[in-house]
This record gives structure tokens, C-alpha cells and sequence, in this order.
């Protein structure tokens, strides 16, 4: 019964000892952001390597997700006589949801974990010791440039995925199903508002990418310096990101669209 | 106090440091004279390592004080620490390459990070590293094209790219075959004299770093258990340095795992 | 080789930057009703007046037989006589005479409410802030209900004599 009470206690504070290293660690990055202007070349490799690489995965899963939702969006809205009604279906679902959430979670899987192994890898290998020795900090050099990287390349993405996804559902509704074109459209303009959905799609994707981001690259900083404590903190970073993603959407959707 | 203040570069005294229950450090004292290579040696798990990350500051010692060119390490802001490591060159076990910079980008990196050199110099100086450890024809290779000894050599390289006062070595002989071995060995006497640098190796090789010591200290248990040149420790009566120099399976560092009596242990349960 | 590696994943940055960028902007403009926003500014004011404008929102659809034709741009009450104002942007390649009748309905049976207008066969036009002054009002399901069940009893009173 002690011994149950010690472990929980002891596991809480390593959790709260943690999140106060995560923090910590956030702040000294984003207190060295302007460490970001001299070392730009750095960014856009990361960039690259952070968004260019996902566009693939990114674009093809929007299109599948946009396909299911105009295929299944008609088998119900039909029942109804109303599959005029499937733009807006397919629009509000992707831009207000899964466009930000879906994008995320691949994200995650795709640039986060790899992220945090590489990370972890350059702990376990000493080259952030050695960068610390040749007097260069690695979270200005390692950690920002990913960190912004990151961020950045969210709300493009998941701009990209919502995109090609109403795309992959104007395919089928309208392609295969021989929904009205125009209707389709129409319909969608006139039910998804700028400001209320698009503006704060755009938000929960800037947002999602800032959470995914910093707890991959925490915890591959964080990771314990061997081969499995690497891949412990890889597979940490993907199950806690989908976690605060999900669980920040709640919130994010509460604050929005609650009224 | 120091011994020979003027001439020291490195001067320890009375340092303490552990780590959760284990104490690494008790008490230990030693200096590193300017020009020499000093090598400080010892059996595995003694915290050698950890000594050289104590010097670079990357690490706090509980007590004691690790002086570096005149300045206290451990009280040193942030800042004036990594003004200090720009003097330190150090050479990690693996070499610690950048994996993603090629081995010309590997020893520009300090450059580019520290100078505003115009690229043409840059290049100029990091052929001149690359040509002094012999790898300039390597300069385009990655990281994991290079062997194990030459990793080490592109690491030397990039160390010595910001000209410092000092190279810490650590282990730098370990898995190494009998040739690269020979070159890391030469090559850090070499570099050491023409460049005037101060170097430190904590080593377990015993040969090999004797061969090109000016002085070393051996460590055991937490403490200075020998000292002196390589001449005077080969005579010394300490039953420690004796086992450790000439590789006695037995005898004060024992066998033994600390153990209860055999018989109990084995009756026991 | 290491200046050209850097062009290329420079040119793909740029790339995927700029698609990123076209996607968020199409969103916007081809998903959403940001192209109307402007529109809706630019066209011309009409009033009406209801005495019930059940569900109608702000930026709901304005149609002539079907055709979206504006927005409803404000929803306010008039103070002295308790009826709903409805303030209308109309397109400007629009003109409506001005005998036009303003009415509230529901598209579908649980739709959103919307004003369709008829025109009548007036030779003159409505101008800028002038008021329709035919309108017929929401239908509320309530009210539906409850004439039909006065109606009903009515009938039902008027069977027994």
C-alpha cells in the first residue's frame, strides 16, 4: 500500500518535473528565435526535410479522406433528397476538423518522429556535447531552426490536405455520383464563412503544428542518450502528440465554434 | 594552491563530485602544465569522462574548484563560458560528427559559426586542418563514409579549426586498429608541438598514451592514486599503479565485485 | 555538388511554400464567402419591413426566382412599431421595380430561412436605401399549428350546430 503510494507519487512529480523541463525548454528556443535571421539557410533545409518531404503523404490522404466523405456524405444526405447538401458537408467537415486534425496526426507520424529520433540520435552520438564544447548552443542551432520549421509548415499543409480534400469529395459527389456541380459549390460558399471557419482552421493547424513540433523536438532532447531510449522517445512523441492534438481540438473547438 | 601557477593551464583542487549515491570524485587535485600533453588514466568507470566534461563545464562539481586559463569554471555565466570553450578544442569518443555536413562542412562549422572569414578564407584554412590530419582527399566524404579512425581525425581537424589553446582527448584510442592507432597517436604529439597547444587525454590505453606523456596522473576509486612522469611511474612501489600499468587481473582494484562471502551467498537463500 | 543540393531543396521550399500558400488563398476565396464579403459592400440598399422574420440570419441569401441575387446585410427592430427592419445588398446588375414583394421562406422543409423577392410590372426602380413595401412575413411552425387547430375547432363547432 506504501509502496503503491511512493511509485505515484514518484511518477507524478517525474511527470511534473517534465512538463517543467518542456517549458523550460520552449522558452530558451523561442527566447533564441532571432538566432533564426543568420542561420535562414538552416530553416528552409529544415523546411524541406519538415514540409516538402510530407507533401506526398499529406496530398494523397486528403484526397482519399475527401473521397470517403463525398461517397458516404451521399449514401446518407440522399436518403434525405438533399445531396445538394454535399459540398457543404464536405467542405465544413474537412475545414473545420479533419483538415487541421487528420493533418496533425500524419504530421506527427511522418515529421515528428522523425524529429525526435534524429534528435535523439544526435544526443546519443555526442554531437550536441560536441556542438556545446565548439561553444555553439544546440538549441540555437539544432533545435529553432526545426522548431520554426515546424510551425511553419502546418497551416501549409494542412491548407494543402483541406484543399485537395474537397477536391477528392467534388470528385466523387460530382465526378461519379452526379451530384449538381453548382449546387455543390453554392451551397458550400454560402454555409462555410471566412472568418468563422477558414481563419480558425487555419488557427487550430498553426496551433496543432506548435504543440507536434515542440514535443517532438522535447523529446528528442529529453530522450536518455542510447539506442532504446531513442526509440522509447519516438514513440512517446507520436502517442503524446496525438493526444494533445485531440485534446487541444476539444478545447480549440469549445472556444470557436461553442458560442 | 596551484602548483606553478604561471605555467599551469588547468589547475583542479580538492574536487568532489557524485552522482546520486556513487561518488565519482573525492577530493581530487591535479595541474596540467602549458605545452605539455598530460595524460590521465585510469580503469574504466573511474569518471574519466566526466572529469573532462567537469573541466569544459558542462558539468558542476559539488565542491572543490577546476580553475581553466586563470578563470573559475564552475561560477562562469553562460555566455563567458562559451567564450571560454572557444579556446577548448575537445575530441569525442566517437568524434561526435554532424552527421548531416560533409567532412569539409564538419571543420568549416566552428569557423562559420564564430568568424565573419570571407568563404575563400574559410576554405583555406579548413584544407589546412584537413591537410595536417592527412584527409584533405576526403573533404567531400559524409560522416558514415569515414572509418572509425578517420572520424577521429576529421574531429581532430574540426578541434583544432578555431586555433585553441587546449585539446582534451577523450579516449581517443579505443577500438582503433593498430595503424590508426599509431597515426591518432603521432599525430596528437605532433599537433601539440608545432600548433603549441596543451593537451589531455584520459585514456585506459596504457601503452600508448605513455608513449607520447609528458606527465600523467592515474586515477582510481574517486582519487589521485599516481602520479609523475612516464619514467617515474613505471618505478613507483604503489601497489595500484602497478596493477593498472601492467594489467594484473588482481590485486587493490580487486576482481571481486564487492560480494558477501561466497559460502553465505551461496547457502544462503 | 553541396551549392546545387541546397538550390534544389531552396526550389522546393519555394514550391511547396508557394502551393501552401494557393491552397489557404483558394480556400478562402473558392470554399468560403470571402468573394461575397466585398460584393456585398458594393451593392445597394433596400429596406424592408415584417412583422416576423422568424430565423433569418445576417448573410443569408437573397434570391429572385431561385437566383441569388444579394445578401441580408442587418437585422434590427423598429422601435415604434415593433416590426423587424431587414436591411437587403443587392447586386447593382440588378434592378427591381419598385412594386416588388419581399418574402420570408425556408429552404427545404428544416432548411435555412432566405428572402425571395417577386417583382411586379412597376416602370419605375427601387433606389438606394428605399423601402419594399409589400412583405409577407416568416412562416412560424407554431403559429401554423395553432391556427390550424382554432380552425379545426371552428369546424368541428360549427359540424354540431
Amino acid at each position: 500500500m506504501l509502496k503503491g503510494l511512493h511509485r505515484l507519487g514518484q511518477l507524478t512529480l517525474a511527470a511534473f518535473a517534465k512538463l517543467g523541463r518542456a517549458h523550460l525548454f520552449l522558452l530558451q528556443a523561442l527566447a533564441a528565435s532571432w538566432e533564426l535571421v543568420p542561420r535562414f539557410p538552416l530553416l528552409i533545409r529544415q523546411m524541406y526535410v519538415v514540409g516538402v518531404l510530407s507533401i506526398l503523404l499529406i496530398a494523397l490522404s486528403g484526397l482519399f479522406v475527401g473521397m470517403v466523405l463525398g461517397l458516404q456524405g451521399y449514401n446518407v444526405l440522399s436518403d434525405f433528397g438533399a445531396e445538394e447538401s454535399l459540398g457543404v458537408m464536405v467542405a465544413a467537415s474537412l475545414v473545420r476538423e479533419l483538415g487541421p486534425v487528420v493533418t496533425a496526426l500524419l504530421f506527427s507520424g511522418r515529421a515528428g518522429s522523425a524529429l525526435t529520433a534524429e534528435i535523439g540520435l544526435m544526443k546519443a552520438t555526442e554531437q550536441l556535447s560536441g556542438m556545446e564544447m565548439m561553444a555553439v548552443d544546440p538549441v540555437r542551432y539544432v533545435i529553432v531552426p526545426r522548431l520554426y520549421a515546424g510551425i511553419l509548415s502546418m497551416p501549409l499543409l494542412a491548407g494543402l490536405f483541406t484543399y485537395i480534400g474537397i477536391y477528392g469529395g467534388y470528385f466523387v459527389g460530382v465526378g461519379l455520383l452526379g451530384v449538381d456541380e453548382g449546387s455543390f459549390w453554392s451551397q458550400m460558399q454560402a454555409t462555410i464563412d471566412f472568418r468563422e471557419d477558414i481563419l480558425n482552421s487555419v488557427i487550430k493547424s498553426l496551433v496543432f503544428g506548435i504543440i507536434v513540433t515542440w514535443i517532438a523536438v522535447f523529446e528528442g532532447y529529453d530522450a536518455v542518450p542510447t539506442a532504446e531510449g531513442v526509440s522509447r522517445a519516438t514513440t512517446r512523441s507520436v502517442v503524446y502528440s496525438a493526444f494533445a492534438v485531440l485534446g487541444s481540438d476539444f478545447i480549440l473547438t469549445a472556444l470557436m465554434f461553442g458560442d | 594552491m596551484c602548483q606553478d601557477p604561471q605555467n599551469s593551464i588547468i589547475c583542479i583542487q580538492g574536487l568532489t563530485f557524485s552522482r546520486g549515491q556513487r561518488r565519482i570524485f573525492d577530493q581530487v587535485s591535479l595541474t596540467i602544465r602549458r605545452g605539455s600533453v598530460t595524460a590521465i588514466m585510469g580503469p574504466s568507470g573511474t569518471g574519466k569522462t566526466t572529469l573532462l566534461k567537469l573541466i569544459a563545464g558542462q558539468l558542476k562539481p559539488d565542491a572543490g574548484s577546476i580553475k581553466v586559463l586563470d578563470q573559475e569554471v564552475s561560477t562562469l555565466s553562460h555566455r563567458a563560458l562559451y567564450e571560454l570553450r572557444k579556446s577548448i578544442g575537445m575530441l569525442f569518443q566517437t568524434g561526435a560528427l554532424l552527421t548531416d555536413l560533409c567532412v569539409f562542412d564538419n571543420v568549416a562549422f566552428p569557423l562559420r559559426e564564430h568568424t565573419r572569414l570571407p568563404e575563400s578564407m574559410i576554405r583555406t584554412l579548413v584544407l589546412m586542418k584537413l591537410e595536417a590530419v592527412g584527409l584533405r582527399g576526403a573533404q567531400h566524404l559524409m560522416p558514415a563514409e569515414l572509418s572509425g579512425g578517420m572520424a577521429r581525425r576529421v574531429a581532430l581537424a574540426r578541434a583544432i579549426a578555431l586555433d585553441p589553446l587546449m585539446i582534451l582527448y577523450d579516449e581517443p584510442f579505443t577500438g582503433q586498429d593498430p595503424i590508426s592507432m599509431g597515426v591518432l597517436v603521432r599525430l596528437i604529439r605532433t599537433l601539440n608541438d608545432t600548433l603549441g597547444l596543451t593537451s589531455v587525454i584520459v585514456s585506459h590505453d596504457v601503452q600508448e598514451t605513455a608513449s607520447i606523456s609528458d606527465y600523467i596522473y592515474v586515477l582510481s576509486q574517486g582519487k589521485v592514486v599516481g602520479q609523475g612522469t612516464p619514467e617515474e611511474l613505471e618505478n613507483t612501489p604503489s601497489p595500484w599503479v602497478e596493477q593498472f600499468l601492467h594489467g594484473l587481473p588482481d590485486g587493490p582494484s580487486p576482481f571481486h565485485y564487492p560480494a558477501p562471502s561466497y559460502a553465505e551467498d551461496l547457502l544462503g537463500c | 555538388m553541396y551549392m546545387s543540393n541546397s538550390r534544389v531543396i531552396e526550389i522546393w521550399v519555394g514550391l511547396f511554400v508557394a502551393m501552401g500558400l494557393a491552397a489557404l488563398f483558394l480556400l478562402a476565396m473558392q470554399v468560403s464567402n470571402l468573394s461575397e464579403f466585398r460584393e456585398s459592400d458594393k451593392g445597394y440598399r433596400l429596406l424592408a419591413k415584417f412583422q416576423n422574420v422568424g430565423t433569418l440570419k445576417v448573410r443569408a441569401p437573397v434570391k429572385i426566382a431561385g437566383v441569388l441575387v444579394g445578401r441580408v446585410a442587418d437585422i434590427r427592430l423598429d422601435q415604434e412599431h415593433y416590426q423587424a427592419i431587414v436591411e437587403l445588398r443587392i447586386d447593382p446588375s440588378y434592378r427591381l421595380p419598385d412594386d416588388t414583394i419581399a418574402s420570408i421562406y425556408t429552404s427545404g422543409l428544416l432548411g435555412e430561412q432566405y428572402i425571395a423577392l417577386e417583382p411586379g410590372g412597376s416602370p419605375d426602380y427601387l433606389k438606394d436605401g428605399d423601402e419594399i413595401e409589400i412583405s409577407q412575413s416568416a412562416l412560424v411552425l407554431e403559429e401554423l399549428i395553432g391556427k390550424f387547430l382554432v380552425k379545426s375547432a371552428e369546424k368541428s363547432g360549427s359540424d354540431e350546430k
